[in-house]
This record gives C-alpha cells, structure tokens and sequence, in this order.
C-alpha cells in the first residue's frame, strides 16, 4: 500500500516536473526566435557575429567606448562588441590565448613584442592621449607647474604618500618608466602600491590623500568626485600612445581585422571630437597614419 | 589544462621558496579573518544563544535582520563601511566637529578591513548559533534549573551541548570572510605589504594576466582553508564519546 502511493507520489512529481521543463523549454524557445520576428523590420537582416574587444581599465574608464562601439556598430552591423576592460597585462594574455579578437592597448613595447612572438598579425598607431600627476590642493610636496622629473624627486624627497597602479597596466608601466627617467627606486612607506584600476586609485589618493599619475581621460570623467588637483601636466614624456592589434588566429578574425582598418581609418574624427561637448577639450589626439 | 598544472607546481615552489611577501600576505590574511572571527564570536555567540532559548520583545525582528544580514553581498558591506569611514562620510565630520582636528586615515588599513569582516561574518555566526541553540531540548534547561543552576551556568550547558552547531557557526563565519574579496578590496586597498591579503592578490594577479601565479594562490588559498577546517572539526567531534 505504501509503495503503492510512494509510487504514485513519484508518478504525480514526474508529471509536474515534466510539465514545468516543456514550459520553460517553450518559454526558452519563444526567447530565442523573438529576435527572429522582430528582424524582419530592420531593413537588412543581418547574421551578427560577436568581436571580442581586449581593452584596458583605464579607455574603459574614460567613456571613450560608449561613443566607439555604437559607431562601430553603426558602420559595420555584421559585429557585435564584446570590450572586456583588464590591465595591459591581461589584455595582451587574452591576445596570446587567443581569448580575444583584437586588443586596443597602451603599451607600445610590450605591443610590438607581442607580434614579433606571432600572437598579432599587426600593430597600428591609433591615437594618443596624455598622462597628469594630480594631488591634494595643498599639494604638500610643492610639485605644482614643476617638470616630471623634479616633481618626482620632490616627492620621494620628502616622502609624501604616492598611490602607484602596481598592476602591470599600461598607466603601471609609463609611471614605472617615469621613476626610472628621473633616478628613482621609489620604496618605502609612502609608496602605495594598490594593484587596482585607475579609477580605484584615483579615488584612494583623493582618500588619502595621496599623489597619483593618471590619464587624463579618467581623471576629467571623475574629476567631480575626486578631491585631487592637475599639479603636473604637459611635459613631453607624459604622451601616452595607443595601438590597435588583431590577434593571430582569432576567432573572428574578419571583424578583428574590421575593427582594425575602421579604428585607424574613419573613427579617427569620431575620436577627435570625443570630450569636447563634456569637458570642453578632446580627450584624445588621433595618430593613425 | 597544462595551466592548471603548471600552477600546482607553482604553489609548491613559491611555498618552498619561502618568498617572504607570500608569506606576509598569507599572515595578513590569517590575521584580519582570525581577529573578524573572534569578535563576530564575541557578539554571534551570545546573541545567537538569547536568540535561540530566550522569548524577548523584537526576537522575531531580530531574526528577520540576522537572516538578511546573512545573505547580505559582501561588497554591499563593504560599500557601507567605506562610506562611515570615508573622509566625507560621518565618522570623519564628527571627529572633525569634535576635535577640531583633521582625522587621520580610517580607509585602507587593517581596522577598516576587520570592521568589514565583522559586518560579514556575524549575521552568519549567530544565525547558525541560534538554530543550534535552538535545538537543543529544552528538558535539559529545565532539568539544569530545577537543580538550581544560575542563568550563567545554564547558558555554559546549553552552549556546550550545542557545541557542534556553534562550531559550524564559527566555521561558516571563517570560510565566509577568508575567501571573501569585494569587501576587502574596496576598504583595504589592496595595498602592497600593507593591506593585500590572498584574496586581493589572486584578483591583482589575473588582472596582470599571471593565471598561473593567481591560480597557485588559489590552491594555497584552499590549503590553508583544508588546514584550518581539519583543525575545527576536529574540534567539534572532541569530546564526543557520551553522544551518538
């Protein structure tokens, strides 16, 4: 009798669950073919395939890819973006697994290395925009309007906190070189090194307070919230150079390869004009050739 | 699949290696979970006892909030300590109002990172403490007090009985904070030698794109968490000859 029932609980539970698969099933179905319906409308059709972006934090952070990739998109509808935003480091790593299509990075050494292993078929200028030292407004260190090289020698002098990157990023990468160009081990209790991204350290330093080079980019996009000043600016080795790089044997090769010739070629106005209407100056400076 | 090896040997040399900034990220992260722990113990222990064997005004209340508070994200926690904490945030103005002086740093150092830990780990540790208690039968209290146990001794029996339930509690509280990364990270900084513990540091290294090194962090990680968790249990089963 027990048995009976014990089987026909698990007779009724079957039901059940079986009603309840093929509704979701039907439900996932109707998902799916939902796009289809609706694709008729648009005036093409069109199959899209994905395109992975390998990017960095801070391009990421600097809202440059919110006008990019809708225009992209605009200009070649066959593509979706995927922008994963990593540190250079990671980004190049995705290149080298062939986890990503095509790489937009800040590096430039590290990038031409890359394709000189085999893992990009090319690397090409795309743009450059430029790195700040920013600090507290009473700026403790008195490094204001200084060139790179003194102010760095300013602040380790007097040991005034400094937040580094300390990830291996591209931003990581330039200020290691800055600390090399002017003499300096930087080590000690008022060197920070955070390992996060630039707008973490950004806001750390504003926190601390502390001094921190940045981009310009992020610095302006986060300028209203940050309680840190531009101390040093335009010096010549504060250029910052972008490269675009397809990645050998992606797997979308054809879209890496638009990506490419698109972001070199008619995205050079769209990246011209980026920042003016927000900050009243561009963000970054086109240089493909 | 070679990476995974690869990082097996990896833990191992950087473990033999006797790489000190390893070791001091291992220490420090020992250090901020061991003092969470142990102050979440101090606060979810007895609340989970009154919890569970006391009727008192708002209990129900009190058991919603612990409930919530054990599914709180642990980045949500840590949000909210960065805003207390913050230059900007409440702590700092009244210090500031108070003293007339500037306060000193709060983000970005070990208090910052246990206070955020603390947060995480007591709902759990008096949540599962209180369901223990809770099922301890209630002939035993009557039958301690009937023989003219105090409040305090009848607390110590009850506890003790239900030691194995506590201990899961402590253990549940442990894992939740050791292996925890959003919170930490967010109010500690992830500052080299200062406050990067292993957690931070895996999430640093597979952002340089080191998977190897990140994913060796990670077996040390769950070593260290094997050890730990060996030792507890084997206190929670000590003493275990009256029972089943």
């Amino acid at each position: 009798m027990i048995d009976r029932l014990k089987g026909k609980a698990i007779w009724r539970f079957s039901v059940v669950f079986l009603a309840f698969a093929l509704v979701f099933s039907l439900a996932g179905c109707a998902a799916e073919e939902e796009p289809v319906v609706e694709e008729p409308a648009a005036e093409e059709p069109v199959e899209q395939s994905n395109l992975v972006l390998a990017s960095t934090t801070s391009t990421q952070d600097s809202g440059l890819f919110d006008v990019l990739i809708p225009a992209f998109e605009d200009a070649y509808p066959e593509y979706k973006v995927e922008v994963i935003a990593v540190g250079t480091g990671a980004a190049l790593e995705m290149g080298e697994n062939k986890d990503a299509d095509v790489l937009l990075v800040h590096a430039k050494a590290r990038e031409e290395e890359l394709v000189a292993n085999g893992f990009g078929e090319y690397r090409e200028d795309v743009m450059y925009n430029d790195f700040i030292i920013v600090g507290p407004a009473d700026d403790p260190a008195g490094i204001k309007g200084m060139s790179v090289t003194e102010a760095l020698v300013a602040i380790a002098d007097s040991e005034s906190t400094f937040i580094s990157r300390g990830d291996d990023s591209g931003t990581h990468t330039a200020e290691k070189n800055l600390w090399s160009g002017a003499g300096i081990e930087p080590a000690g209790d008022w060197y920070l090194s955070a390992g996060q991204g630039m707008g973490d350290v950004l806001v750390m330093a504003s926190e601390t307070p502390g001094y921190t080079m940045t981009d310009r980019a992020t610095y302006l996009n986060m300028m209203d919230d940050l309680a840190v000043e531009i101390l040093v600016e335009g010096d010549n080795v504060l250029f910052n150079q972008y490269g675009v790089i397809p990645v050998t044997g992606a797997a979308n090769p054809e879209g890496a390869e638009a990506f490419a010739q698109w972001v070199t070629g008619d995205a050079q106005d769209v990246i011209k004009t980026y920042g003016e209407d927000k900050f009243g100056q561009p963000l970054f400076f086109p240089n493909a050739q | 699949m070679e990476t995974l090896w690869q990082s097996v040997v990896e833990a191992g040399r950087m473990l033999v290696s006797g790489d000190l900034s390893l070791y001091g990220i291992i220490g420090l992260s020992l250090r901020v979970s061991g003092i969470s722990i142990a102050i979440a113990m101090a606060i979810g222990v007895p609340l989970g006892y009154l919890m569970g064997s006391r009727r008192f005004v708002g209990r129900r209340l009190v058991q919603v909030l612990v409930n919530t508070g054990m599914g709180l994200p642990p980045v949500v926690a840590g949000l909210t300590v960065y805003i207390l904490l913050s230059r900007t945030g409440p702590v700092s103005e009244l210090w500031a109002s108070l003293s007339g002086s500037i306060p000193p740093r709060m983000l970005f150092t070990l208090p910052a990172m246990i206070f955020a830990q603390v947060v995480i780990s007591t709902p759990l540790v008096t949540g599962v403490t209180a369901a223990a208690i809770g099922s301890v039968p209630v002939e035993l209290r009557l039958q301690a007090r009937s023989l003219g146990a105090s409040s305090w001794q009848e607390a110590t029996l009850v506890i003790k009985e239900a030691r194995r339930g506590v201990m899961a509690a402590v253990v549940a509280g442990f894992g939740g904070i050791i292996s925890e990364v959003g919170a930490v990270m967010m109010v500690g900084g992830n500052i080299e030698g200062q406050t990067r513990v292993m957690t931070t540091a895996i999430v640093l290294e597979s952002r340089k794109g080191n998977f190897g090194i990140a994913l060796a962090l990670g077996f040390i990680l769950i070593g260290i968490a094997f050890v730990i968790n060996n030792g507890l249990t084997a206190l929670q089963y000590s003493g275990g000859r009256y029972e089943r």
